[in-house]
Order: C-alpha cells, then structure tokens, then sequence
C-alpha cells in the first residue's frame, strides 16, 4: 500500500449542504471516495490509500485536473483504492462531488 | 450511479435496478422507503478493519457492511447489507461485528424485525479466526432475537451469493427470499473443486453451478420461501410479504424443521443432480427450469408448494 | 488420548456412548448421578447431511424427555464437500444443527463442546462454536482456514504467514489462537481427571449469554468487535 496526500488552493467553496457522501467500492480496479466539508472553503485535501505503488504523478496529474475543474472548496476526500484506472478515479471524484452538493444531512 | 431523475418514483426506480448489479448502499436506498434510511458506524467514522494492513491490502470505511435502521411501508426495520465486490463480502471482525450489535439491539426491542441482504463469500481468509467466530455470534443472536419474536428476513441476491458461514446464517433466519442469480450454500464450487476434484464438481461449469446452487433449486427444494426476479422492487415486495407470513419461533418449529429436512433426504438423498429432484417432484421438462422466465418459474414453484414456513 | 479413553476419563461411573461411522450419539452418567446427554463427531468425519440430521435428532428427541447438560465432542474434519450435500442444502442441516444445540442451551439444558481433535470452517460452526462454553483438550488442532489454502489465496508464502502468524491470532490455526479469540473458554489439562474438570465447570457454569467478545477483548485477541457490537447496539436502542 502507498500513502499520497494532495492539498490545494481552490477558488470557490463547493455547492450544496451535505456533511459528507460516499461513493465507489474497494475492489481491484475500482475505489471508494468518503467526503467530507470540514475545511475552509479555499481549501481542499485528498488523502490516498492506494494498493498501487509508485504511480504518484498519475495522481498528481488527475487530481490537478478535477481540483481545477469542479473547484471543491472545503471539501476533504479520502480514498481507499484497489487500482482503479485514471478515468475511473476522475469518476468517482465528480460522484462524491455531486452527492455532496446534494441537499441533505 | 445517473443524475437523478425527477419524472420516476422511487418504485419505478427500484423496480428498473438489478439488485445483483447495485452497491449495499444502493440496495438499501431503494428498498427502504425513501429518505428514511440512516446508519449506525458510518464510513466517516473509519471504523475499518484492523487487520487487513497485515496483508498490505486495502481497506474500506464500512469495512464491507452497512448497518442501521429505516422503514418499510412506514414501519420500522433494522437493516444490514454486505457489500460482495469488497473482499466478496466475506466476514472479518468489525464486518461481523456490526451486524451482531444490530441483532442484540433487535432482540432487546423485540418488536422491530431485522432485514439482511447477504452477499458474501463467507469467512474472510486474513482475518479467518475472528470472521468464524462472529458468524458464531451472529447466529447465537439470530437464535436469541427470533426466541424472542423478532422476525429476521435474508434477502439473497447478490454478486457473491450467500456461501460458507452466510449459508449458516441464512439457515437461521426467520424466512429467505431469493432471485435466480442469489446462490446459496456452504463449500463453494471452486472450494468443491480444488478438495475434491473436478469429477465431484467442476466450478467452470457455470449452469451446474446455477442448478445447485441457485435460487430457483432453492425455492423448490423449499429452502427459499419467495423467488423474486432480479429487481429491487421485488425484493422489497418480498420483505413485506414475508414479515407478514412469519409465524412465531419456538421448539416446534425445530421440531418441524427436523422433519422437514428428514424428508427431503428419504425423498431425494440419492439423486445425482438438481434435475433429478426437480423431476421426482413431478415437475414435466425438468431439464428446462434453469430457462424459465421468473413469472412462469414462480408460478411453478407455487404449484409444487414447498416453503419451509413454520419449519425453521 | 482415544475418545475410549476421553470418554472413560470423563464419565467414571459409565457411558453409553456410540460411535457409528463418526456419529456419536448417546447419554452418560455424571457423578452426581444425573445424566448427560452426549453427541459429536469422531474420528475425523466430515459434517455432512446425513451426519448432521442425526445429530439434531439426537438432540430434538432428548428436549421434553430428558433434562440435564448436553455434550458435544468434536474431532471432525471440516463439512463435508461435495455436490450431493450442496445440493440437498447443507447450509440448512448445519443451521439446523447449530439452532438445535442454542435452542437447547437457552432452554435449560446447558451446552459444553469438547473440542479434542481437529475441525474446521462449518463444521465448527455447526457443533462445537454452537455451545455455551467451548473447552478444548491439549493436543487439539482446528483450523478454519488451513495455511496451504490460504497460501493460496493470499499469493503468500507458507514462510511468510508463519511469520505473520507470529505477531497475531487472527488468522493461523490451533487452539491457542481459538483461544486467544474468545472461541475456547479455556483448555483442560491431562494432569487432572477428566470427571473433575467436567464437575467443576457444570458447578460453575457462566450465563447463557454470549460473552465470547468481551473475553476475546480481555484475551487481546480480539480488541474491536465488542465494542463496535456495542456501539451499534446503543445507536439501534437510541433510534428507536
């Protein structure tokens, strides 16, 4: 197992009043996505438990692209990863950002 | 998962969603009524499984189980649902654990009845010692909640069917209701297979398997008591069905189960394969069960009649 | 130890103890002069349908006849594996069974396991993990899962979980490892007689409800399951 973490700068506090959502599963080639708003709205952090090693600038390059794209101000992601694919990862951040942005607990 | 739609009603929805196909989540979404679900121990409360880093593999926040309480057609249920794609929904501590809070909760209440949607493959391997034992403990508190009139009903349909400890399990519950792909059992046909060879039992072939294993085998045997088709509608249909057929449990109903499965092993201990039974049954064309469309198959089943109500 | 000389060493003042092809049904006499209703698997026997209907039978006709503690003795191999026991339901006979033996115990008729050979997975279940108070004999080996198969699975050398093994009971086999868990309540030793050791627990036989978690905890086997049972139990009471 590796451990990553991303922090970055967002422009904007994400939409919506849940407290937390959760998507995916942790299977081989699939995920989980827990998130939570629990930090200030220009901040946003990703902690990722992967079960493959070494591909840190994959991550580095996806999680540049959803921060910048669905600006997810406030929010804290954690990750259980069983080796999902790029573009299953990208997936499941929009979900959990979706479900969050839901209206709800 | 889709954007949701306006236009659809929960039973609409739930009536379009395979139950084998959904997440845990998902089922219980549906099968509730709507909004009215809310868990016990969360994910965001990470209780995950203490051991699985000993093996360096990954971990999941609700380590495999959602448990909690919701309402079906208004009333109260506690519900719990294994999650067979994380570790094929296979029982380690904190998994089993979970469930056996509920049940002991449910025993204390003993008004409000318990729902289990298994899907498991049984023991988890790294954790084998304490997934056994809390099987051991979950039927210890199945057995102590139904002594005291709690009605527990298994729904089994999912992707890792209902194997080892979770064919156990399912045994000492109040009623079960079963889809087609919703096997049930204890060894596994590749567990069969690698003890005994592939002469006793061949897990490559996947029809064999379904006609031993599966749901329609199970509901004409009488194992299962409702057959349903692969929605989750229908497994909530089911649910309500059963809670409202369930008779009270005692020594008769032992008694009643003794004899029960007495007579199936002097009726059909020395078949050879499930179409062998199916046929002793009187049922004409056996051979073509496993083709059935759910509607005819159930119509069949209700002919041939066999329910283990009152009988286990 | 032979189960002979088991369950001579245990009932002193005489058995009627039978062991046909692994089945063993039959009563004993305990020193006090009450009877003992005895059942279990022998020799290695795999738990199948045919074993396990008579089990429960065993035990069905003893409830409203007889009174007193039951015994179940276990050295048995593991379910017995196999298309013709699948396909008649072996999940329903072993539930059954292990209904049986609760159903007893929680009506007065209190159950102790002798675990004194090997057993595994559902077998276990079924028998010995379905009693009160599980006691295990030195020289005793079950094993849920043994380490081939889990080698396996796991893609793990036999060397490499033997080590892991080391630093943690929860997944190798044997009895210190059950015990560790909270499975067996406690070991008996060959020093004493059998007849005492047995005399001594029924005299001090603990409540009917399950504690297996609260003594794995104690044990440090087993440190999260009987506080996450608790905290549901608590949220589910609260919810209500």
């Amino acid at each position: 197992m590796e451990d990553l973490r991303f922090q970055h700068r967002v422009r904007a506090r994400a939409g919506g009043t849940r407290q937390s959502a959760i998507v995916g599963v942790v299977a081989s080639g699939n995920l989980e996505v827990l998130v939570e708003r629990v930090l200030p709205d220009a901040e946003c952090a990703l902690d990722i438990k992967t079960a493959a090693i070494g591909f840190g600038e994959v991550w580095t390059a996806v999680i540049g692209d959803f921060v910048e794209r669905y600006s997810p101000g406030g929010l804290r992601f954690s990750i259980n990863d069983g080796g999902a694919r790029p573009d299953t990862v990208s997936l499941r951040l929009a979900q959990a950002v979706r479900s969050i942005a839901e209206n709800g607990q | 998962m889709t954007a949701p739609l306006k236009d659809i009603t929960p039973a609409e929805r739930a009536r379009s969603t395979s139950f084998y196909e959904a997440s845990a989540r998902t089922r219980l979404d549906l099968l509730l009524d709507a909004g009215s679900f809310v868990e016990f121990i969360g994910p965001e409360q990470r209780e995950v499984s203490p051991h699985l880093k000993i093996f360096d593999l990954p971990e999941q926040f609700d380590d495999g189980i959602v448990v909690g309480r919701g309402r079906l057609d208004g009333a109260p249920v506690f519900v719990a649902a294994q999650e067979g794609r994380f570790m094929g929904g296979a029982f380690g501590e904190v998994h089993g654990a979970k469930l056996t809070g509920l049940l002991r909760a449910a025993r204390q209440v003993a008004s409000i009845p318990v729902l289990i949607l298994f899907d498991t493959g049984g023991v988890r391997l790294q954790e084998a010692n304490a997934g056994e034992l809390a099987i051991a403990e979950i039927m210890r508190a199945v057995m102590e909640a139904r002594a005291a009139g709690v009605k527990i009903i298994g729904l089994i349909g999912g992707r890792s069917g209902c194997y080892g400890g979770g064919g156990l399990i399912a045994g000492c519950c109040s009623a079960l209701a079963v889809s087609e792909p919703g096997r049930i059992a204890v060894s596994g046909p590749e567990v069969i297979e690698t003890n005994r060879g592939v002469e006793e039992f061949d897990s490559r072939d996947r029809a064999l398997v379904w006609r031993t294993m599966g749901g329609k085998h199970r509901r004409l045997l009488g194992a299962a008591d409702v057959f349903v088709d692969d929605n989750v509608q229908d497994f909530r249909e089911a649910a309500l069905e059963l809670l409202g057929l369930v008779g009270p449990f005692g020594l008769d109903s032992l008694k009643a189960e003794q004899e029960r499965l007495a007579d199936r092993l002097r009726r059909y201990g020395a078949c050879f394969d499930a179409v062998d039974i199916w046929t002793a049954e009187g049922i004409a064309h056996a051979e073509t069960v496993p083709e059935l469309p759910a509607d005819q198959f159930i119509a069949l089943a209700d002919r041939i009649g066999r329910t283990s109500r009152d009988a286990r | 130890m032979t189960l002979d000389d088991i369950l001579t060493a245990l009932f002193p003042d005489g058995h009627e103890v039978r062991n046909d092809k692994g089945v063993l049904l039959g009563t004993a006499t305990l020193r006090s002069g009450d009877s003992m209703l005895v059942l279990g698997v022998a020799d290695r026997t795999a738990l199948g349908v045919d074993e396990a209907i008579r089990l429960s039978g065993h035990v069905l006709r003893s409830i409203g006849r007889d009174s007193g503690p039951i015994l179940v003795l276990v050295d048995s191999d593991s379910q017995r594996m196999s298309k013709r026991d699948e396909l008649l339901g072996l999940n329903e006979f072993l539930a059954h069974l292990a209904k049986v033996l609760i159903h007893a115990d929680m009506n007065g008729r209190p159950t102790i396991g002798l675990l004194y050979g090997h057993s595994a997975a559902g077998a276990l279940l079924a028998t010995g993990l379905a009693t009160r108070v599980l006691v295990g004999l030195p020289g005793a080996d079950p094993a849920v899962m043994d380490l081939p198969s889990m080698a396996k699975v796991t893609k793990l050398s036999m060397e490499a979980l033997e080590e892991k093994a080391k630093s943690t009971p929860v997944f190798a086999p044997g009895l210190s490892n059950l015990t560790q868990m909270g499975a067996v309540h406690l070991t008996w030793s060959h020093a004493a007689p059998l007849a005492d050791q047995l005399e001594a627990l029924l005299a001090d036989m603990p409540a009917a409800r399950d504690g297996r978690d609260a003594l794995g905890k104690a044990r440090g086997g087993r440190l999260k399951a009987a506080e996450i049972a608790e905290r549901v139990r608590d949220l589910a009471l609260q919810a209500r």
